[in-house]
Order: C-alpha cells, then structure tokens, then sequence
C-alpha cells in the first residue's frame, strides 16, 4: 500500500455541519471516498491509501485539478484505492462532494 | 380503460450498494448507522497482508424502522472483497445480534450478500461466523425475528448460507442465490460432470430464488425491486419459528423425506417436475407475479 496526504488551498465550500459521506466501494479499478469537515477554512485535506505504487504524481495532478474546480475548502476526503484510473477517481471525489454539500444546500 | 401511463421503473436491489439497500427497504430517513464509515473501523488482517480496507469493512449496521416498527439491520456489500466475513465485519455483524437481545427490536433484518467467510482472515471469520450463527439463534429464542433477505450479486454462500436458514424467514429474488459451496467449489472439488459453474442456467435452477422457495428454504420470492424487498421484509418480520426440539426434528423429518423423494434428480427442473410444475421451462422466464401464480400448490413446506 502507498499513503499519501495532501493539503490543498480550495475555495471556501457552500456550509458548514452535515454528517459524513462515504461514495464508491472498494473493488477493482475502483475506489471509496469519505468525506467530512476537516482541513482549514481556506484548504482541504486529502488522504490517499491505493494499492498501486509509484503514481504519486498523477494523484496529485487529479487532486490539485479538482480541489482547484470545486469549492471544497473545510473538507476532509479520505480515499481507499484499488486501482481506480484518475477518470474514475475524478468521477468518485464529484459524487462525494456532491453529496456532502448537497445536503446541505 | 384508461391508457396505460409509462411504467414506474423498478429500482434493482441487486444492483443498489450495500446503504442504498438498507435506505430502500427501511422507512425513508429511519436508518442510523452504528460504527459507520467515519469511525474507521477497518480491518487489521487486510493492513498487514498490504491490501486496501474499507472504512466499514464491507458491512453497515444501525437501527431504523420498518413499517413503523423499530428493528436493528445489517447490509452486506458483495462488491467489497465478495462480501466475504472477516474479523471486524463478523464483529458488526454479532454486535448487532447482541444489541438486540439488550434493546428488544421488533425484529432484526439482514440483508445478506457474500461468498461466505473472508479467505484472507480466515480463521478469524469462521470464528465470526459462528457467534454471528449463535447470535441469531440467541435473538431468536428471546422471541425477536430474524429475517434475512438474498438478492445481491453474490447471493449468499459458505457459512452465511447457513446463516440465512437460521433465520425466522428468508426473502430471495431468483437473482439471489443461496447455497453452502458455491459453484465454482463444487466443480473444483468434484468436477464438471457433478457441476457446470459456468452453466447460468444451471446455477440459477439449483441455487436460485425460484428453486429455493419451491423446496420450502425461502419464504418469498420477490423481483429484484427494493420495493418488493421492502414489502417481503415488512411481512416477514413478525414470522416467528420456534427455537425447540420438536421444531428442529421435524425439519429433519422433511429433509430426510426429500433426500427419498428427489435425491436421484439430476437437475432441480426433475425436482419440479415431481412437485407438479406443469412446464419447467417456462419457469425460469416468469416474473415473481407469474411465477407464483403458476406454482400455487406445488411449494414444499420445509418448515
């Protein structure tokens, strides 16, 4: 297994409170993600543990794409990986957000 | 007549993960979730072999309310290691059966979908299965139905299979499969000529919803709609079995009395044939509604 943790500057998200989500399952070429508040008012916090070594660099790339796209400052993602592709992984960290913020809107 | 309006799309168990099951057949909104994914309870066997963990282990176990009546229930997820009972997952799984000699539910649901005990743990999950085993059999000599419901991808297998028949009342899809050695192991162990695994329709007469109710093992067949799950589970759950003696015999009785009648079949279809099922067949096409209708007098009471 390789862990990696991140911490992000990300626009600040739509509220605050709301019970954690977790998105996805652990199976192959996919991935679960958990989300909950964490990180500071201005960054989020995300992190990785996948089965797949040596692709810290495009995990990176994906995270710092979708944490610049979305609104996501105050979030804490926690990720599982089995050997998602960075599509699918892209896909998994929307519908987290997705359902974190929308049930708070 | 009025025309026909677009037909209300079914929303599949099987398909549906292991909460979106929980949150379909229980009251909307109802469903508290214990040691739930933020509270990371993972497994420490998968850590040390080097392989990913999820943060429930595979299983969601809370308290809800099923038709108005308060009840405790499990979901299995099947797309996470096969649904395959490890240490903490069994853990979840026998820590709700013992909530519920302490909190006295109107009943406690599992909705089951595994291959049986998970190989990467394995001792340590037959151990699980076992308290998760007696666990239901305590729950059920304090008078709480169990109800398990089969209609995940991976059916329900190996000992959860056994778990299943300890139950109050099984609900199936014909999707569902129950059994104890899956097919894949049976073929392995005893070659194709005993078992075809990769004949579908094979499996599906032998393991499947529609054979499973026909014998007596499942106590509805339902459609593979979490709807139909959901009305199967609110009949089910004052379905109580008693925990005696006098029950356990005569269920020996009729096993025995169906290894005399059907133990030379070689196909399930031969079985249903002996039952009285005009065409065979057909069965297998039928949808729940038909299917009922068409074997109303030939279901077996294994019970």
């Amino acid at each position: 297994m390789e862990r990696l943790e991140l911490e992000l500057p990300s626009a600040r998200s739509a509220a605050a409170g709301g019970a954690p989500v977790v998105v996805g399952v652990v199976a192959s070429g996919n991935l679960e993600v958990l989300v909950e508040r964490g990180g500071t008012p201005d960054r989020c916090r995300f992190e990785v543990s996948t089965s797949v070594h040596g692709f810290g660099a495009v995990w990176r790339a994906v995270l710092e794409d979708f944490a610049a796209r979305r609104a996501v400052a105050g979030l804490a993602f926690s990720v599982n990986d089995a050997g998602a592709t960075p599509a699918v992984v892209t896909l998994r960290l929307e519908q987290a957000a997705e359902e974190f913020l929308g049930a708070e809107r | 007549m009025s025309p026909p309006g677009p037909p209300v799309p079914r929303r599949s168990y099987r398909e549906a993960s292991a909460r979106r099951r929980l949150l379909g057949v229980l009251d909307p909104g109802s469903f508290e979730e214990r040691l739930g994914p933020a509270e990371r309870a993972t497994s420490p066997h998968l850590a040390a072999l080097g392989q990913p963990v999820a943060f429930d282990d595979g299983v969601a176990v809370g308290a809800g309310a099923l038709g108005g009546r308060r009840v405790l229930a499990a979901s299995q997820e099947g797309a996470f290691l096969g649904g395959g009972v490890g240490e903490v997952h069994g853990a979840k799984l026998a820590g709700l059966l013992a909530a519920a000699l302490r909190e006295r539910p109107e009943a406690v649901l599992l909705l089951l979908d595994t291959g049986g005990v998970r190989l990467q743990e394995a001792n340590a999950g037959l151990v699980a299965v076992s308290e998760v085993m007696r666990g239901v059999l305590a729950a059920r000599a304090e008078g709480i139905p169990v109800v398990a419901l089969v209609g995940g991808g991976w059916g329900c297998f190996g000992g959860m299979g056994i778990v299943a028949r300890c139950c109050d009342a099984v609900a199936m899809s014909e999707e569902g499969r129950l059994g104890l050695s899956g097919p894949d192991v049976i073929e392995e162990t005893k070659g194709v000529e005993e078992l075809d695994a990769s004949d579908r329709g094979l499996v599906w007469r032998t393991y499947g919803g529609k054979h499973r109710y026909l014998l007596g093992e499942a106590d509805r067949l339902v459609d593979d709609d979490l709807d139909a799950f959901r009305a199967a589970a609110i009949a089910l759950a004052g379905a109580r079995r008693p925990v005696d003696l006098a029950t356990l015999s005569r269920e020996h009785h009729v096993l025995a009395a169906r290894l005399a009648a059907h133990g030379a079949a070689a196909d399930a279809a031969a079985i249903w044939t002996a039952l009285g099922v005009a065409d065979p067949d057909a069965l297998a096409l039928l949808d729940a509604d038909e299917f009922l209708r068409d074997v109303a007098g030939t279901r077996r009471e294994a019970r």
